[in-house]
């Protein structure tokens, strides 16, 4: 199966506009978000089947058992996370801040530090009709890296058919990025015609290219600013990265979208743009 | 007074919010936490920059002290080593927790300094702008975002411009702040966004209050979520696509446009009194 990722540096580019119609357009109707931190394709795709929840279990988080600890404070002078907090006389865990790297459990001389697993999450897939993957991170959790593996992982399972996966990856180049980035065919890269949209831009295609994978851009609402789309496009020429496509600003995205469609759902002039972006997506994968 | 500015998401307008806040509270500083893509610096154009490297500290192996017991391998919970006939770092992914060196029987792991990423410091006008840029492929930011909150004036106005999202990377950011401001667009992918900050800006009981960007008349689902919910709508800024112009081109808006500028005092005004207010009822 071949994965195409939608990714763009930030968010509000219009990645899971792009990304939900083409999930409608593709035949396969086979996805998933990765965007885990604040997934929303779930929002605009519809009848959904019941889905198969699992809990996500992140790193383990360190407990202190209070009635053994003997307040020696050796947890709190080795960890490097600032998660031991010190009351009164006893030591205590900051969960949010705890990574799990277990070194106050390595240095407590009475074991009273220990680590435990923590439910970080939650997993969903959705195989009836549609086969889709979904995950949500609890508030405050640092894993989303490891958890966009297992999104993606999920759309590996026996149950998954079709030979086309659409993925909405997540914003930012770090540890998430990666993790939707890799064992991926193509990403298209969703850039917007503004000074910081081409700063993002620039770095996720140099990340994009740190793996060596197929990468094109489509400019969203290029019409915002028809000298920053230029500039997008001189990049892309420089560069010799495929250009495909050019989407206008449509209010009929917004309108859509709030009646929980996506753009190819109604009758919008992006909505017919987004198709030839699609199609030409698919053959840069194909060649 | 350190105001936190956040949002579900990307792309909300956190850092156009930001900016102009900074601008027109004058005397500030505008500190810039959302290091994997900072932005604010392209409408600042700070000038008298300084760089700060910002390391984290990485295990060194001496392989010839080194036994080969592979309990480094053994405790790292992050894959951050491994043994072939040698221990191998991979330094991409250690979390520099130091455990390594501590369990090292021969006492053959030291550790070393790595550059994750820089802060910069510059000044636009009576702004001094603070920004946390994040080397490509690192883990993570915190260590960068850390030190510039250091950067914190507490005679002055600081407004810090948070990573979009809810994660640990974001609870960094506003624990220091008296007040969040949460920055939300009017979908529906909106509303399902600010809930999420929503739920992180009560669990660590901070002010907080809405600002409406992009706002556009016709059935707001934010504006019913806000109702709902009871949260204060600080301010509504209309669609305008002239500012879409400006601040796509790099310019700050409050600095050319006199409605702007007033717009952003009076919810700078809103805010401090909200501060003000919630120390007295809960000093």
């Amino acid at each position: 199966m071949q994965k195409l990722l939608i990714l763009s540096g930030k968010g509000g580019t219009g990645k899971t506009t792009i990304a939900s119609s083409f999930v409608k357009l593709s035949e396969d109707k086979v996805f998933a978000d990765c965007d885990v931190d604040a997934p929303n394709l779930h929002l605009v795709i519809d009848d959904l089947s019941k889905s198969i929840t699992k809990d996500y279990y992140g790193m383990d988080k360190s407990y202190i058992h209070s009635d053994i600890c003997i307040s020696c404070g050796k947890c709190f002078d080795n960890c490097r996370f600032d998660a031991i907090v010190k009351k009164e006389d006893s030591y205590k865990i900051d969960t949010y801040s705890c990574e799990g790297c277990g070194v106050c459990e390595l240095v407590c001389p009475v074991n009273a530090a220990k680590l435990q697993p923590d439910i970080a999450g939650r997993l969903d897939l959705y195989t009836e009709d549609k086969v889709f993957s979904t995950a949500e991170l609890k508030m405050g959790s640092g894993t989303s890296g490891k958890l966009v593996t297992k999104v993606k992982e999920r759309l590996n399972m026996p149950i998954t058919r079709g030979k086309l996966a659409i993925i909405d990856g997540s914003p930012g180049i770090g540890c998430p990025v990666i993790a939707s980035i890799t064992g991926v065919d193509m990403v298209l890269v969703v850039a917007e015609p503004s000074i910081s949209g081409i700063t993002d831009m620039k770095r996720i295609v140099e990340t994009s290219y740190k793996f060596g994978i197929k990468t094109a851009i489509c400019i969203n609402k290029y019409d915002v600013n028809i000298d920053k789309s230029q500039e997008i496009e001189y990049f892309c020429k420089n560069n010799e990265i495929p250009m495909i496509g050019k989407l206008p600003f449509d209010r009929n995205a917004i309108k859509a979208i709030n009646i929980g469609k996506t753009i190819v759902d109604i009758d919008c002039e992006i909505g017919e743009k987004v198709k030839d972006v699609f199609n030409q997506a698919i053959k840069i994968l194909n060649t | 007074m350190n105001i936190a500015v956040l949002s579900g998401k990307g792309g909300t307008g956190k850092t156009f919010i930001s900016v102009n806040l900074s601008e027109v509270a004058g005397n500030s500083t505008y500190i810039d936490c959302d290091v994997e893509e900072p932005n604010g610096h392209l409408f600042f154009k700070p000038t008298n920059i300084t760089r700060n490297s910002i390391y984290v500290n990485i295990p060194e192996v001496d392989n010839n002290i080194c036994t080969g017991c592979k309990k480094c391998v053994g405790f790292c919970k992050f894959n951050a080593l491994a043994y072939t006939n040698k221990v191998l770092v991979f330094e991409d992914v250690c979390h520099s927790c130091g455990g390594c060196s501590i369990i090292c029987p021969a006492n053959a792991i030291t550790e070393k300094k790595k550059e994750i990423g820089i802060v910069e410091k510059g000044i636009s006008n009576n702004v001094s702008v603070i920004s946390g840029i994040m080397n490509i492929g690192e883990v993570s930011g915190v260590p960068i975002i850390k030190e510039s909150l250091k950067y914190i004036d507490n005679n002055n106005y600081n407004i810090i411009d948070c990573p979009p999202g809810s994660s640990c990377i974001v609870m960094d950011s506003i624990k220091d702040a008296d007040y969040c401001i949460l920055v939300a667009e009017p979908t529906i992918f909106g509303s399902h966004n600010l809930n999420m900050v929503y739920d992180l800006v009560k669990l660590f009981n901070k002010p907080h209050g809405v600002v409406l960007n992009k706002y556009t008349d016709k059935n707001n689902p934010i504006e019913e979520f806000c109702n709902e919910k009871n949260i204060n709508i600080l301010e509504k800024i209309y669609f305008d696509k002239s500012i879409g112009n400006l601040n796509s081109n790099g310019e700050i808006v409050s600095r050319v446009n006199d409605k702007y500028k007033e717009l952003f005092s009076s919810l700078l005004e809103k805010v401090t009194k909200e501060v003000w207010h919630a120390e007295i009822t809960n000093p």
